[in-house]
């Protein structure tokens, strides 16, 4: 500054302070004197900077290394591990993944504060460094295997000791840990897997691992282990209730959804039930970046969710309700864009994708809503099953079997019927070779029988309107036309009528316009039970319809764990996917449903499941749903007090009448529906003999045949009979990569108590005048304490640990190999070990390779080599889903005859285990591999050449069971296997996988991975970079040319079919269950009525004390279910332990103060923890948000004077029966892919204001 | 003029999605450790809300900051620095602990520990300054996502400025229910400010700008822990390191940002919401800027003290200054540099304070369409759209109290154009032509706005540092 102008400042006013004091301080800066800016504000300074070298000295590191974070979250992030002198000092995102074009943003970097806080864990106080076991069975196990000689009899007599059981197992969860060597550990828990086998049966062991996408290797290797042995492994994506069993329901798919990449595609993006910014934390940005491509944002959620932020409209739906929002929108979508004005983007879609134009038949109504005998006036219909070509047939006996599985529709121009390509009896018959697809030939399908030749018919349609959930019928016209002597109609003249669009000369009772509030379901009618204002449900139905016109589909709803985990949490995703289906979104890039709940999507799959379910080595593998598993062993069906039939619509033909719901799952089970373990109340080991025997005497002509005859006769039954029985308890669980004690066991309490015998907190009693079973033997008493042993492997302290009677030391995510993929991203990418595994800590490979070791080796005095007959249900995606044509309920049992293997009741299997060879055939790929190749989705892959080259690449094992085959015996090594045996990691089996595909569908497929065909994707390129992956018929969508995966595209583009019944996307479900239950069609279900079902208190304020209320259980800001909430850095960002959100209202009411410690009560537990008072909850709600659990400042209870517990002590499994469904079509069972959900949305609980003082 | 070069930030505000990302890639790599575990050189606050250390804003309460002496001078608010020489044995003026929070841990060696007991063991909070047992009653995120906010939203300060004037309840602009709500997230990290009075507070001179890019530091070796600085600062962004018993702030990661890489919360933000660049000043009229007799003038003021670094004349200053090519080429590439000067959409963190400061922030345009569309207007017309910015969910005097020194007409501006953003886009991602008249509407042409648009929602890695 020139003189000049610093005098002119100073005129000016400006400058600093005033002249004199300027010219004090000119005289010295205080005390010294540096380079400063003439007025003396300000100090630049170069050089010198000695000062500053502490900073420059932390940012300094040995080696950055690429890992990830194994946690259940869909991040699937890439991640930057510093480690500087051999310790690893944090972390940071890796921004390195490759570009998904020029005109989009990018994933970098994609990470979140969970993740960047992992790092604390590795040398944190709760770290497992050692391996632990309680120091009472220590004692005990040492005593007696002295005495004995032997481990396995040594468990065999603790175990088998009341006074011994009772005391290792009522000292669970209470301390008293003491360190173990490894050897001595494994030993043990070796042992507890041969007694189990031999004293009662393979299928008495249990294992527990969750989502293999988000570290493959650890899951693979000990799914492996316990497919080995014959062990069961329990389902994780039904049992969170992540599974949308409306995606079987509808698609014929587990899930499948757009990489968030995509939702930049979309130009108008509904968020629903979905908190994005939380729970998709590196993927938000595209939310938020699209909207600046003029994409309208809408939220749904009963608070101000963290979304809601971003959102240009919130409709706040009460908690539950959301489907009679989805239902208003329907009918406001069906009147303005089909009825009113026929918009032909739209009807061509549903035509050729969508099961609209099918006929149903017109059957008379039973019960009291049948017809007057005599009175024709008097006809009362309901919609029934889908016309097929066999109820076409002249003469039913020349029909072909595959006939009862080919639907029918109507020719729109000549009137006439037709059987188009691509249902399910076109997809495994010989006939319908080349014709498994959607080609219409030509062909327009009426979507209305409306016209000359209909009559106009009135139908009884079923209807859950009353608050309490009870139904009621509505009534309402279609027109129907005789087909083959059939009255019927088409699913889209019954949605219309479902939906009450009214056309003219049509009977029934209608809504008078969209203002009517007593007719359902219009915008009005809505309004009242959601809070949402009618306006604003009709604004946003045209809206979103009138975009998907606009630009050809591409609306796109994010849905999300708020509507999904709710008891009827299918029947809220049918009525939304309806909107999507209707309005052409599907299979679209930018538009149709993007279900993110679950990290599900391993993309190299083939590879993955193959070895995980150890095919290479013995087939089937024993695979368990979890919801029906733990709601059978953990007695919590005893608290059930109510029978399925309070679901039922009142127009239900009785199938699931005077049913307990357990006497649903053991039906379920015996049909072949679902499957249950253990499966006979004789170890299978004894039946695989006894078959055999019958086999050999001449007295069966096959070991299926002898079983079918012995559960005829009684002298087999099946376990689940008397489940409660010692004989039929699972014995041992192993948990790895899981924390089910402090996570995802809904009914916490009953775990503890009945499961493992030790204190827990269930408040109620089992109510004596409930509803019993009839099918399910009834013990006065319940068993506690089934399991003999707890198993976990964990790097930290969990409500699991704290609970095993023996916890191992696992590596952390940077202390090993593995690999990690996720729905959000097209990327394959590794974990690489940043350190060794520190202290005694070992990685789940070689736990489980120790492990496998020690019990082939005690199986050579207890075991050798067995037979195991093994029982599966009908599977998904195989022929065993055409096994019940018309999905008719039909129970062998009440026939009188034994059941058939494979069509009325399970698949029996023999399957010889050579148990002293478990760790070599742990350790190599099997001769199946060659001979049977690998199966997904109908698609066997054929894989000599990948063995091969895998046994060249990763060197053979020489002698024993796997003698010269490849070996699989590190990490890295099972790592390249998958890769190797995945179409979207190996080009090769991709195409030859669309070859295959092209055969039966009869179009052309293979160029979606033609120009892969040389590309394999090692476990070295993903140590690189993230790597893309190839298209696949693995999955349904492409990502062929460098577009972003979007589902159902190659479905949508190729016409190849849904893998459903119709070969489309399904509005209509006819199976007799459904139909029972009301739910053939899309329609609203209110939250369950926990008062009137199970006696629970009244929703609201009793005026004193305490307040009930929906007590909702949403992820959490602060960690990934239950990983980090005990983390440092989170506790400290957060409110430091279990909190519960309550509103204003609800607080105010009992006198509750922001942070004060509540109790949340109710009969299946208590949880303690501390208020955050918002606005932005509304009243009657508390969220406690999921696993947050008792390791972290849980005091004790007033409620019961014990630890309060976690978010699941106040849930408890509530299983819906039409879940259960199988054997038909796209209701037919796959691991993970349908199976009866854990939900717990539904749950109240009373809140209190709780003494001040708390004490631990 | 004297052109000198400054490193700045812009945080843009409307994708900010509070995950707090920043703050624990911040704290684990620099503040991890003894005498800093309350520190937080990044930090995210939720609005409305006190912050971190609580009513910080509060400069009368704080004395943070500069003000005018009578004549016109400025002076630091806490007092002239003769007042300060004289007092500087004496206690500061600063936030307790309390108000920051009182660090915690657990006794999680109980988990592994425990003796065989009656029940479960568990980790209860213990005092990482007294090690003994304690209560958690606050925290540095405390009100996260309007925590507590019904019984604590009145304490912030903008909220109970902006609440004071009204008689009734229900005119108030800001009240706390379901409805009603609002809230956003701000992230806040040291401001680098061009004129840091904390800087101006420091006794020992340890304080200071470096030359090159303007990063403000501490220096370790001199600085004798008077915490004058602590109340010089009107954002409570120097913190106390009660171990070494000095003085500790953001580095604006210097030992990364020398080498090339961006700062840690910059690269790790996955709301890809924050940009990184250089500017060009003139640091002669830094006092005179600092020193605009009104407050709503700040904010002109302040954009006036950029340099165009494509203006022949700032070219010849900043080549005669020392102020190399290279430099000069990332002056012109500049993100922060076009969102703050050329779009002008990004504006400072409370101007008033007279410091100066390189952080920007756009601010959030929070639903519109919602109130519209109550009102029967089509929510998706883009003139109707500009008419209600000024009843957004979030108020703009809200907005104006944070970053234009309550200048509603400055936010209302920037909040047009990104609606007009989001209006024009929308017509081309649908196939259809641009309608031109849109950036119009907001004084930009369309290749501008296309721009802007580039690098607000691709933003690109090479295009925000």
């Amino acid at each position: 500054m020139s003189a000049a102008s610093r005098s002119s400042q100073a005129q000016a006013g400006g400058g600093v302070d005033g002249p004199a004091s300027a010219a004090l301080l000119r005289t010295g800066r205080f005390f010294t004197r540096w380079e400063e800016s003439d007025d003396g504000r300000a100090v630049f300074r170069e050089g010198g900077r000695a000062g500053d070298v502490f900073y420059r000295d932390r940012w300094s590191h040995d080696k950055v290394v690429r890992s990830t974070h194994g946690v259940n979250c869909t991040g699937s992030c890439s991640w930057k591990v510093y480690v500087k002198d051999g310790i690893i000092t944090w972390e940071t995102q890796q921004t390195d993944y490759p570009s998904v074009g020029p005109d989009r943003p990018e994933y970098e970097p994609r990470g979140c504060p969970r993740g960047a806080a992992f790092s604390w864990y590795t040398y944190s106080p709760t770290r497992v460094r050692y391996p632990y076991v309680r120091g009472v069975l220590l004692e005990m196990y040492r005593e007696a295997k002295a005495r004995l000689g032997d481990p396995v009899a040594a468990w065999h007599e603790i175990t088998t000791d009341p006074e011994k059981r009772r005391r290792y197992q009522s000292a669970r969860g209470k301390g008293g840990l003491v360190r173990a060597s490894w050897g001595e550990a494994v030993e043990i828990a070796a042992a507890a897997h041969v007694h189990t086998i031999k004293e009662y049966g393979p299928d008495r062991v249990a294992g527990f691992s969750p989502i293999p996408a988000m570290s493959m290797v650890s899951h693979c290797v000990g799914t492996r282990f316990i497919q080995l042995i014959g062990g069961v492994m329990t389902s994780f994506y039904d049992w969170y209730a992540d599974l949308p069993v409306a995606s079987p329901q509808v698609f014929g798919d587990q899930t499948d959804v757009p990489e968030s990449g995509d939702w930049w595609d979309a130009t108008y993006l509904m968020m629903w039930g979905s908190n994005v910014p939380v729970t998709r934390t590196p993927d938000a940005h595209w939310m938020a970046e699209v909207r600046y491509r003029g994409t309208k944002v809408v939220t749904v959620s009963p608070d101000y969710a963290d979304n809601t932020k971003f959102a240009d409209e919130w409709m706040p739906a009460q908690a539950g309700t959301d489907a009679a929002l989805a239902m208003a929108m329907g009918h406001v979508l069906l009147k303005e864009f089909f009825v009113d004005r026929e918009v032909d983007f739209f009807t061509g879609y549903v035509r050729t994708y969508s099961d609209l134009p099918f006929l149903i038949r017109l059957e008379a109504a039973e019960g009291e809503y049948a017809a007057t005998p005599g009175d024709a006036s008097s006809r009362a219909l309901v919609p029934g099953k889908f016309l097929t070509a066999a109820d076409l047939a002249a003469d039913s006996n020349a029909s072909a079997d595959e006939d009862a599985w080919k639907t029918v529709l109507l020719d729109a121009t000549t009137g006439q019927p037709v059987v188009p390509n691509g249902s399910m009896g076109f997809r495994y018959a010989d006939s319908g070779k080349g014709r498994w697809n959607l080609d219409l030939d030509g062909v327009t399908p009426a979507l209305t029988m409306a016209g000359d030749a209909a009559e106009a018919v009135e139908v009884l349609l079923p209807a859950f309107v009353e608050p309490d959930g009870t139904g009621s019928v509505l009534r309402r016209g279609v027109p129907a036309r005789r087909v083959g002597g059939h009255l019927v109609t088409t699913v889209y003249d019954l949605m219309l009528a479902q939906y009450g669009v009214e056309r003219p000369g049509l009977p029934g009772s209608w809504p008078t316009g969209y203002d009517d509030v007593s007719e359902p379901y219009t915008p009005a009618w809505q309004a009242e039970i959601t809070g949402v204002p009618a306006e604003q449900c009709i604004r946003i139905a045209r809206e979103f319809a009138t975009n998907s016109e606009q630009s050809q589909g591409r609306s796109m709803i994010i849905m999300g764990a708020g509507i999904c985990q709710w008891f009827h949490g299918d029947a809220t995703y049918r009525a939304i996917l309806s909107l999507l289906v209707l309005t052409g979104c599907m299979g679209r890039n930018g538009g149709g449903w993007a279900h993110y709940v679950g990290q599900e999507k391993c993309r190299p799959i083939t590879g993955w499941i193959s070895l995980a379910n150890a095919l290479d080595w013995g087939r089937p593998p024993r695979t368990m749903t979890g919801t029906s598993y733990w709601y059978m062993h953990t007695d919590q069906w005893r608290n059930d007090g109510y029978s399925a039939d309070s679901l039922n619509s009142p127009l239900a033909r009785g199938h699931l009448a005077g049913k307990h719901t357990a006497d649903t799952i053991a039906q379920s089970a015996r049909m072949g529906w679902m499957p249950f373990y253990p499966q006979f109340g004789t170890n299978p080991l004894q039946v695989a003999e006894d078959a055999e025997a019958a086999v050999e005497a001449g007295a069966a002509p096959n070991p299926a045949a002898y079983v079918a005859g012995a559960l005829h006769d009684g002298s087999l039954t099946s376990a689940i009979e008397d489940v409660d029985a010692p004989e039929n308890w699972p014995r041992t669980l192993v948990l790895w990569r899981s924390n089910l004690m402090g996570s995802s066991a809904k009914g916490n309490e009953y775990f503890l108590r009945n499961l493992l015998g030790t204190h827990h907190n269930v408040m109620g009693s089992e109510n004596p005048n409930a509803p019993r079973p009839s099918e399910v033997k009834w013990h006065d008493a319940a068993p506690e304490g089934k399991l003999d042993l707890l198993l976990s492997a964990d790097f930290r302290m969990t409500s699991t640990t704290l609970l095993s009677d023996i916890v191992l030391p696992a590596a952390t995510w940077y202390e090993k190999h593995d690999l990690s993929s996720t729905d959000m991203h097209p990327f394959v990418h590794a974990f690489t070990p940043a350190i060794d595994p520190p202290w005694e800590a070992k990685s789940d490979f070689e736990l489980f390779h120790l492990l496998a070791e020690k019990l082939s080796d005690l199986a050579r005095t207890h075991l050798g080599v067995r037979k195991d007959l093994v029982s599966v249900p009908l599977m998904h995606d195989t022929t065993g889903e055409t096994a019940q044509p018309g999905g008719r309920a039909i129970d062998w049992r009440t026939t009188g005859q034994p059941g058939t293997p494979g069509r009325t009741m399970p698949v029996f299997q023999v399957v010889e285990r050579d148990y002293t060879a478990i760790a070599e055939k742990l350790a190599t790929v099997g001769p199946l591999a060659d001979t049977l190749g690998f199966t997904v989705k109908n698609v066997t892959y054929r894989v000599v050449e990948e063995v091969a080259r895998l046994g060249a690449k990763n060197g053979v094992m020489l002698g024993g069971a796997g003698d010269g085959r490849p070996a699989i015996d590190t990490d890295a090594k099972l790592a390249e296997a998958i890769l190797t045996f995945s179409g979207t990691t190996n080009g090769h089996l991709a195409v030859q996988g669309f070859r295959t595909l092209e055969e039966r569908v009869g179009k052309r497929l293979v160029d979606l991975a033609e120009g892969s065909e040389e590309k394999r994707i090692t476990f070295a390129d993903t140590q690189v970079q993230p790597v893309p992956v190839i298209t696949s018929p693995e999955w349904s969508g492409s990502e062929t040319g460098g577009r972003r995966y979007a589902p159902f595209t190659v479905n949508i583009e190729r016409l190849k079919p849904f893998h459903t019944l119709t070969g489309r996307m399904h509005f209509y479900l006819d199976h007799d269950w459904m139909q029972d239950v009301g739910e053939a069609l899309p329609i609203y279900r209110p939250p369950l009525d926990m008062h009137r079902l199970f006696g629970e208190p009244r929703l609201g304020a009793d005026g004193g004390k305490q307040v009930t209320v929906r007590y909702l259980t949403p992820h959490s800001k602060w960690s990934i279910h239950s990983e980090y909430q005990d983390n440092l850095l989170m506790l400290s960002l957060s409110r430091g332990g279990p909190t519960v959100w309550m509103s204003p209202q609800d607080a105010g009411s009992i006198d509750v103060a922001d942070n004060d410690w509540v109790e949340c009560v109710n009969d299946n537990g208590v949880l303690v923890g501390r208020a955050i008072v918002s606005h932005r909850m509304p009243e009657g709600v508390v969220y406690v948000h999921h696993a947050q659990e008792r390791t972290i400042d849980v005091p004790k209870s007033e409620a019961t004077g014990r630890r309060g517990g976690i978010h699941n002590s106040v849930t408890r499994l509530l299983v819906k029966p039409t879940h259960l469904i199988g054997g038909y079509a796209q209701l037919s069972y796959t691991f993970n892919y349908l199976g009866p959900t854990g939900n717990q949305r539904d749950m109240v609980s009373t809140v209190r204001k709780r003494s001040q003082e708390v004490t631990y | 003029m004297r052109v000198m070069a400054q490193m700045g930030m812009v945080m843009n505000l409307d994708k900010c999605i509070g995950c707090h990302t920043c703050s624990v890639t911040c704290k684990q790599a620099w503040t991890n450790r003894a005498g800093t575990e309350y520190v937080w050189f990044n930090n995210v606050e939720t609005r409305p809300g006190q912050g971190y250390p609580r009513r910080y804003e509060d400069q009368e309460t704080w004395k943070g900051g500069w003000t005018l002496t009578h004549r016109g001078s400025l002076k630091l608010k806490a007092g002239g620095r003769v007042q300060k020489l004289l007092g500087i044995f004496a206690s500061p003026v600063q936030p307790k602990l309390a108000d920051y929070y009182e660090p915690w841990t657990y006794d999680y060696q109980t988990l592994v520990e425990a003796p065989l007991g009656d029940d479960f063991p568990v980790a209860r909070p213990k005092s990482l300054i007294t090690g003994e047992n304690t209560k958690i009653t606050w925290s540095a995120n405390w009100d996260d996502n309007l925590g507590g906010a019904s019984e604590m939203g009145q304490l912030d300060p903008i909220v109970a400025k902006l609440n004071e004037s009204v008689r009734r309840e229900s005119e108030e602009k800001v009240r706390f229910e379901l409805e009603r709500t609002f809230m956003f997230y701000l992230p806040r990290i040291c401001e680098h400010c061009l004129n840091p009075s904390c800087m101006a507070s420091c006794p020992s001179g340890a304080i200071y700008k470096r030359e090159e890019d303007g990063i403000v530091l501490v220096d370790q070796d001199r600085c004798r822990g008077w915490r004058q600085c602590i109340t010089g600062c009107p954002y409570k962004k120097i913190y106390f390191n009660h171990k070494s018993g000095k003085a500790e702030k953001c580095t604006f990661c210097y030992p990364r940002v020398e080498v090339g890489l961006p700062t840690v919360c910059s690269e790790t933000c996955v709301g890809r919401l924050r940009y990184l660049g250089l500017f060009l000043y003139d640091v002669d009229r830094v006092t005179a800027a600092a020193a605009t007799p009104d407050e709503s003038d700040l904010y002109e003021a302040q954009l006036d003290l950029l340099l165009d670094p494509s203006d022949p004349e700032v070219i010849a200053a900043a080549r005669r200054d020392g102020i190399p090519d290279d430099w000069m080429d990332a002056a012109r590439r500049s993100p922060v540099y076009a969102l703050a000067k050329k779009y002008r959409v990004a504006l400072p963190l409370h101007p008033e304070y007279r410091t100066m400061p390189m952080v920007w922030y756009v601010p959030p345009l929070s639903p519109v369409v919602d109130l519209l569309a109550a009102q029967g207007h089509d929510a998706e017309d883009q003139g109707v759209l500009f008419g209600a910015i000024e009843s957004l969910r979030i108020p703009v005097d809200y907005l104006a109290e944070l970053f234009t020194a309550g200048r509603t007409d400055i936010v209302t501006e920037v909040l047009r154009k990104l609606a007009a953003m989001r209006a024009y886009m929308r017509d081309v991602s649908l196939g259809r032509d641009g309608d031109p008249s849109i950036p119009a509407a907001v004084g930009l042409d369309e290749e501008t706005l296309y721009e802007m648009y580039r690098l607000m929602a691709i933003a690109k890695y090479d295009e925000r540092y």
